[in-house]
């Protein structure tokens, strides 16, 4: 009876044994190969983006690209001087921080330190709806909304001007300001508090002076990963912001970033091949070594931030 | 004992100051919130004033037409959802794979780290980029065209880290003493993955699932440069067929200066945020009432 | 007992956590410019009672009290009362050292300037640190962080943070648990240096801390409800020696815990 036992118990392990090994190992390495896409897409996004551009550095030099101050790719005679994208990218980034960072830092504050539960889950599904608007639809709003209005103030804006697009961008990573920030308020430990309250600090003064303080590394990590996102974002200044590269820190006046070139130019369905059609890539290759800047300084603050806290 | 020098006439505490102080900052904090919600509020009220007029079954069952009155938007949402299904199909199983391997295989060393790191910047690259690599790879190297495929292609590389933030957070979920009981039955570790992890991850995932799919049917920079198509009078009928989306539509009509054209719009944004709302809202029951299964 | 006037007493005292009474019907009185310690099993609501003395449960949304606890002869839950104004006269230290993270000068300063100090700033922050015992280590590296001190360090600088504001109580919950020997006994000794300049009412769940440290001890306990209630209060070497209640004697000895 025993030794039977025994024999079944055996049979089965052996019979089994062997089909699920090689199944386990197939299905670690079908995971590890899921996992492997994502560096094949970063690779794979590099190098469409250098090899494109190396086509188009054949014909214009680097120092050429990076330091001129006319862009005319299209008009003849051509021009190939990135600055005037490259300041009206940070024009509209610029108004849309300066409208987003203090508010969405106030919002994270008000949220982490004064809000009652209650009020909080009421007021974030707001924020996260704001986020979750298509940025087309800003767009529309940038166009015909903002701007009409604040024609009315101001007679001298143009249809398509920065202002209105950096504004309406600004409303746009309130939630990321926001949502980041209070994430690192929220994690600053309860007996930072209690030890500012027990000296007699009010609320206000816990907030500002203690929480706010504690929790600096993950908010400018914040504005840092809300920054690059307006820098990246595309259809908002394609439609409110206008098509016309100039280098000016004017906002009444129409501008042209970087995104909205390569969408003008994608339009156009420009031959493959032409230096019209690499100059989107060299753009492109640009504003990912920008946002990718400054994404990792933003993970890195982050990052160390944590393991501070820990 | 050292003596207490500090005396009780040097503190000016000033209460009443402080405490107008603290309201004026609530004031201003709360305000901050409320400029906020008064914005999303104003564009939503600006969108139903201007879209509801031209919101009609002609405008879901037409093409686009060069008079505001005929138009539809019929071929950018049949796109859409087109696009929406193909982009599910490769980024949801490509992204769970990502998270299971992250969550139960990936040993603790310096590739893991620079995989997390990877997926936590490809998060961060502006959509349009993803477009140029969909525009010189899936259109240009691989030889697909300007068609479905390759717009749902580049998308499901958009929307994966999506997919594989959401996954591991709900493996995570999942108790190590299930795991363990099941490891202590002599499961493998693929068995534990499949009969204990994923089933109680199910929920999770799924939701993250629709999320990463609403944001593709919200998205337009990386199609336009994919398909480079604002108008389109057929509807797709398979993966190699040109098309276009909702966003792109909605941005065609913006870009006209007519008032008509405006207004429609405005009806393709109600319809638009429409959709996106119920697919959001579907995750978001899918959410709680697994929340509540898991209270029982 | 002596009846001395008092600088810290309740009377009927109960305490609710929502519908979770945590203390029930606590009536003590505490002598001022002396170490009274608070003795009990744990969950007998000795951290609670203490809380109440400055406040510190108002942060609680579901917390609420009925009877009289009063600071001299103020209502310490009178509407007339600030909770701010009260902290700043009752002082308080934690069972983990919580530093800010910012300089170890900043940490002393930052109750000088909320509490609007008009004197030498320099002056108040060494004799806070003095006091605290800590004044020798730190004051080559006052701009460095107070995250590098060691933990018995961090703590005599969260007690030279809260005499900087010079409280009349200073209110100490198990100040000790989080530290090893060697920072236990030099915040035992720092607890005599200061007894006599300041009145302390001290957390422990550590019986010889008590007897080393105090001069009066309260013994508190759980009632079949789960409640707090205080079963007395005396001189430290009575309670330690020769107890009136049966009870207290037990626990004394270790007959439970």
């Amino acid at each position: 009876m025993l030794n039977n036992q025994a024999e079944f118990k055996n049979k089965t392990h052996m019979g089994l044994s062997k089909r699920r090994v090689i199944t386990g190992k197939i299905a670690e390495i079908v995971f590890f190969l899921c996992a492997v896409i994502s560096i094949i897409t970063t690779v794979g996004i590099v190098v469409s983006l250098l090899s494109q551009s190396l086509y188009f550095f054949f014909e214009v030099t680097l120092w050429e690209f990076l330091t001129g101050t006319r862009w005319a790719p299209i008009l003849k005679p051509q021009s190939f001087g990135v600055l005037p994208l490259v300041t009206g990218t940070l024009l509209v980034s610029g108004i849309a921080a300066l409208f987003a960072v203090p508010i969405g830092l106030a919002t994270a504050v008000f949220l982490s330190e004064y809000a009652p539960d209650r009020v909080r889950k009421i007021a974030k599904p707001f924020l996260e709806i704001l986020a979750g608007i298509p940025t087309v639809v800003y767009g529309y709003f940038a166009l015909t909304f903002v701007t009409p209005k604040l024609q009315i103030i101001l007679p001298d804006l143009i249809i398509f001007n920065a202002l209105s697009a950096g504004l309406v961008m600004g409303l746009m990573i309130i939630p990321m300001v926001s949502s980041l920030s209070e994430d690192a308020m929220v994690s600053v430990s309860r007996s930072l508090r209690e030890g500012a309250y027990a000296l007699g600090a009010t609320r206000s003064e816990v907030a500002w002076k203690v929480v706010v303080p504690a929790a600096l590394s993950g908010i400018v990590a914040s504005f840092i990963l809300a920054i690059s996102r307006a820098i990246g974002e595309t259809m908002l200044v394609t439609i409110a912001a206008g098509a016309t590269p100039r280098m000016s820190l004017d906002p009444l006046q129409s501008i042209q970033t970087m995104t909205a070139f390569i969408v003008q130019l994608s339009l156009g369905e420009t031959p493959h091949g032409s230096i019209e059609y690499n100059t989107i890539f060299a753009v492109g290759l640009l504003l990912f070594v920008m946002t990718l800047t400054m994404n990792l300084i933003g993970h890195l603050i982050v990052r160390k931030w944590q393991q501070v806290d820990k | 004992m050292i003596k207490n020098i500090l005396k009780k006439e040097n503190y000016n505490q000033n209460l009443n100051s402080r405490y107008t102080k603290g309201k004026l900052y609530f004031t201003v904090f709360f305000t901050a919130l409320m400029i906020a919600i008064i914005g999303l509020a104003i564009l939503l009220f600006q969108i139903i004033s201007q879209g509801t007029e031209m919101l009609s079954w002609t405008f879901v069952s037409s093409y686009p037409s060069r008079f505001p009155e005929k138009a539809g938007i019929l071929s950018a949402l049949v796109g859409s959802i087109w696009l929406m299904g193909l982009t599910g199909i490769f980024a949801v199983p490509l992204g769970i794979g990502t998270a299971v391997y992250l969550e139960e295989y990936a040993p603790k060393n310096k590739f893991t780290q620079f995989l997390e790191i990877n997926i936590s910047n490809l998060a961060g690259v502006p959509s349009i980029v993803y477009g140029l690599l969909g525009l010189a790879v899936f259109v240009g190297a691989l030889n697909m065209g300007r068609t479905l495929i390759a717009g749902a292609l580049t998308m499901a590389l958009l929307v994966m880290p999506i997919v594989i933030l959401a996954s591991r957070e709900a493996i995570k979920q999942v108790p190590y003493s299930h795991r363990e009981a099941a490891y202590a039955l002599g499961a493998t570790r693929w068995e534990v993955v499949r009969s204990v992890v994923l089933p109680s991850a199910i929920p999770g995932i799924m939701t993250g699932a629709i999320l990463s799919m609403s944001r593709a049917v919200g998205e337009a920079a990386p199609v336009l440069a994919v398909s480079a198509l604002v108008y389109l009078t057929f509807v797709p009928t398979d993966p190699f067929d040109r098309f276009t989306v909702m966003p792109i539509q909605i941005y065609n009509w913006v870009s006209r200066p007519q008032d008509g054209f405006r207004e429609l719009a405005a009806s393709g944004i109600i319809l638009l945020l429409v959709l996106l709302l119920s697919m959001n809202s579907i995750a978001i029951y899918i959410r709680s009432k697994y929340q509540n299964k898991s209270e029982e | 007992m002596v009846t001395d006037e008092y600088i810290l007493s309740s009377d009927n005292l109960n305490v609710y956590y929502g519908n979770f009474q945590a203390l029930a019907n606590v009536s003590i009185k505490i002598k001022p410019n002396i170490v009274t310690a608070l003795i009990g099993p744990s969950g007998c609501g000795k951290s609670t009672l203490l809380r109440c003395f400055n406040r510190m449960n108002d942060l609680i949304p579901i917390f609420s009290l009925d009877g009289s606890i009063k600071y001299k002869s103020q209502e310490l839950y009178d509407d007339t009362t600030d909770a701010t104004n009260i902290r700043s006269q009752i002082g308080m230290v934690f069972q983990k050292p919580n530093p800010f993270p910012k300089s170890i000068y900043d940490n002393v300063a930052f109750g000088l300037k909320i509490n609007g100090y008009t004197g030498n700033y320099d002056e108040a922050i060494e004799n806070s640190l003095r006091r605290a015992a800590l004044w020798e280590e730190v004051k080559d590296r006052l701009n460095k962080s107070a995250i590098g001190l060691s933990g018995g360090q961090q703590q005599r600088l969260c007690i030279a943070r809260a005499l900087a504001v010079n409280p009349e109580v200073l209110l100490m919950d198990e100040p000790a648990s989080a530290l090893d020997p060697i920072g236990t006994l030099a915040i035992e000794e720092l607890i005599r240096e200061l007894a006599g300049s300041v009145t302390i009412v001290i957390v422990t769940h550590n019986m010889q801390q008590a007897a080393r440290v105090s001069d009066e001890t309260a013994f508190l306990m759980v009632n079949d409800n789960r409640a707090g209630y205080l079963v007395e209060h005396d001189y430290t070497d009575k309670i330690f020696t020769n107890p009136s209640e049966e009870r207290t004697e037990a626990y004394i000895t270790g007959r439970f815990s």
